[in-house]
């Protein structure tokens, strides 16, 4: 395996109660990769991700992100690891009596210390950025459609140009259009930005337009990890019904005939 | 040995060099280091320095840069601009190409916020004042639409007894009126100590300790007691009332009832509503009866009157008006609340956020209503002489 990895997850056991959502999960994410994590529902796409970002403690394992153990971490270490990546949730997850503008802020101004005019001008280039009008700056997240929220907390994500970016179903709930669109936005700001991306997905046009690997959990762990090809060569139960689908072949994974 | 590698990869991430920039004769600039956002304040009052005027021609050379976020990039785009709108000619150079593609980026999207639209203070709060008005009389004429279509589906329902849903009701019965119980109770008997207590000592500077009596009793049959229980009930039912069927209508499932040929008037408004109506009066009878313990209890402890002299003079003192008066308001209370819990539900937006603004709203609304409708009640009484 080359390139470094910035997120290593050994051996990890995660579960609610007595039921068991990990089970000896090993993943790693390499720098500057997109990484699609896939799996039916209900096989802990999202616990994974809430583990790796710290917002669940799993029974045990080891999650490094960025060379730091994130489960030993005191809280300054953890602020600061925290300041280098950036999270989208799904529908957005921004604070509803803030702005736009207030609310791509709100990691600069816990994080920094700069003065408001600056301030003021990097959330409008972060605005820009996520091909939100001026306009949109002054709005309430209730003011915004779906994909606009949806650029909005990606904005904010990218407030502090995070090093990886963590994103939990980015194109659910938007119409085909805006789901490919924001999937080019991803692609594109990745050439600028040159961050990492973790990204939970259901989508496999987002999965074959913008990722270089996927992760495919199943059975409590990642049962196959690599490109689209190795998918489509892999024999596992789910990757076959998942990748030789009919929605794989509208969505243009297989030849026809195949 | 994984351990090792991580370690040092980590030591060398910290050793960044920070962001310097080095103002040269006529007109060069170096930047080195690290252009990101945690330099960016004083990066930002470093390079309030340059003016236009220092030179016509300024060379920013980029060669020592070691790390350029969108924030460094912002500013070198921002000052590069203001110089050049004061006429100098800026060239960059010795820039690795990644950096090319992040100013780009930044210049494509800088964007100045448009501008506020001008408003007039004063015009903007008449305004402000005349659609409170207007939105405060729609919502009247609402309320009392919906207040009729209860009444309609109420007498719809009566003259069908089979769909009256008995089952839900009593559930619902259990809920308002059996499980608040011990509230009520505990806040009417701590009420009666206090009328008891503070009701002897002014009374002891006239001699008049055993007119305590007719104190505690007129005071809480008539009022206290039901005025009590209805505040207790508009906070605990009003509340939850508006927050189920709120949640209801976030979760698309009022629309859902609609679908299916369900009246949800009929199926969430009138249980609750009948409940609350039956259980009103009896809740209002508990609160009076704990509300005298209280009393006669603090009579006893500080003004020696035994609870068999108590209950004499209680039948002297009241007549079982005083009773009455406090039990007939309670079911017009309960209606209040039930339909002012109900209605602020089906109020609910889509988010998750207005089902709290319209619970404490109905909460407000239906004490503020409750005591109203009790001012009403009492020149009523007295206007009926009793």
């Amino acid at each position: 395996m080359t390139g470094d990895a910035v997120i290593k997850v050994e051996d990890l056991h995660t579960g609610f109660g007595d039921h068991l959502v990990h089970d000896g999960l090993n993943l790693e994410v390499r720098k500057g990769e997109v990484l699609g994590v896939v799996g039916g529902s209900g096989t802990g796409k999202s616990v994974l991700l809430h583990c790796i970002i710290g917002l669940k403690k799993p029974w045990s394992g080891c999650i490094e992100v960025l060379g730091q153990r994130v489960l030993d971490l005191e809280p300054p270490e953890r602020s600061a690891l925290e300041a280098r990546w950036g999270v989208l949730f799904q529908d957005g997850a921004l604070f509803s009596s803030l702005t736009v503008a207030q609310n791509i802020q709100v990691p600069l101004k816990e994080h920094l210390n700069l003065n408001q005019r600056l301030m003021d001008e990097i959330a409008m280039i972060k605005i820009g950025l996520v091909g939100l009008p001026p306009e949109a700056g002054r709005l309430y997240p209730a003011e915004l459609s779906g994909g606009m929220r949806k650029r909005a907390g990606l904005a904010r994500a990218l407030a502090l140009d995070p090093e990886i970016l963590f994103l939990d179903e980015p194109t659910s709930g938007l119409d085909p259009i805006g789901a490919a669109r924001f999937d080019a936005l991803i692609g594109r700001l990745r050439k600028t930005l040159d961050f990492t991306v973790f990204m939970v997905t259901h989508d496999l046009d987002s999965l074959n337009a913008i990722c270089d690997r996927i992760a495919v959990l199943a059975d409590k762990r990642v049962v196959v990890i690599g490109d689209m090809q190795q998918m489509l060569n892999e024999r596992h139960p789910w990757v076959l019904e998942y990748f030789h689908g009919p929605r794989a072949r509208s969505a243009g994974l297989l030849k026809p005939g195949r | 040995m994984a351990e090792e590698s991580t370690s040092t990869t980590t030591a060398h991430q910290t050793q960044r060099n920070p962001a310097w920039v080095k103002f040269n004769n006529g007109g060069m600039i170096e930047l080195g280091g690290c252009w990101t956002i945690s330099e960016a304040e004083r990066l930002d009052k470093e390079l309030m320095v340059i003016h236009d005027g220092a030179s016509t021609k300024f060379i920013f050379n980029l060669s020592g840069l070691e790390r350029l976020d969108t924030a460094g990039a912002w500013l070198i785009h921002r000052t590069r601009k203001s110089l050049e709108s004061g006429g100098a000619e800026v060239i960059l150079e010795g820039m690795k190409p990644e950096y090319g593609i992040l100013l780009d980026e930044v210049a494509a999207n800088d964007q100045s916020p448009p501008p506020l639209p001008h408003a007039n203070q004063l015009l903007e709060w008449v305004a402000h004042t005349g659609e409170m008005t207007l939105d405060a009389l729609a919502r009247a004429r609402d309320f009392l639409g919906f207040f009729g279509l209860v009444i309609l589906t109420l007498s719809r329902s009566v003259s069908h007894p089979a769909r009256l849903r008995i089952v839900p009701m009593i559930h619902h019965m259990e809920k308002v009126g059996l499980n608040a119980l011990p509230i009520v109770g505990l806040i009417s008997f701590l009420i009666g100590v206090v009328i008891a207590y503070q009701g002897a000592s002014q009374m002891k500077q006239f001699g008049a300790e055993v007119f305590v009596v007719n104190l505690i009793a007129v005071s809480i049959l008539r009022e206290i007691g039901i005025l009590l229980a209805a505040i207790v009930i508009a906070g605990r039912s009003a509340s939850a009332f508006t927050a189920q069927i709120g949640a209801m209508k976030v979760n698309e499932e009022i629309d859902a009832m609609r679908t299916l040929g369900l009246d949800p008037i009929e199926v969430l408004v009138l249980p609750r509503l009948l409940a609350l109506v039956l259980a009103m009066p009896l809740l209002a009878f508990f609160a009076d009866m704990i509300g005298l313990l209280g009393g006669g209890l603090m009579t006893w402890i500080v003004l020696d009157i035994r609870p068999d002299q108590f209950i004499e003079r209680l039948s002297d003192a009241v007549s079982l008006w005083s009773f009455w008066i406090g039990i007939i308001k309670a079911p017009f209370f309960a209606v209040i609340i039930a339909l002012v819990g109900c209605y602020e539900g089906f109020q609910v937006g889509g988010s998750a956020e207005s089902v709290g603004h319209m619970t404490s709203r109905s909460v407000v609304e239906s004490i503020f209503l409750v005591i109203v409708a009790d001012a009403i009640f009492s020149i009523f009484f007295q206007l009926a002489g009793v």
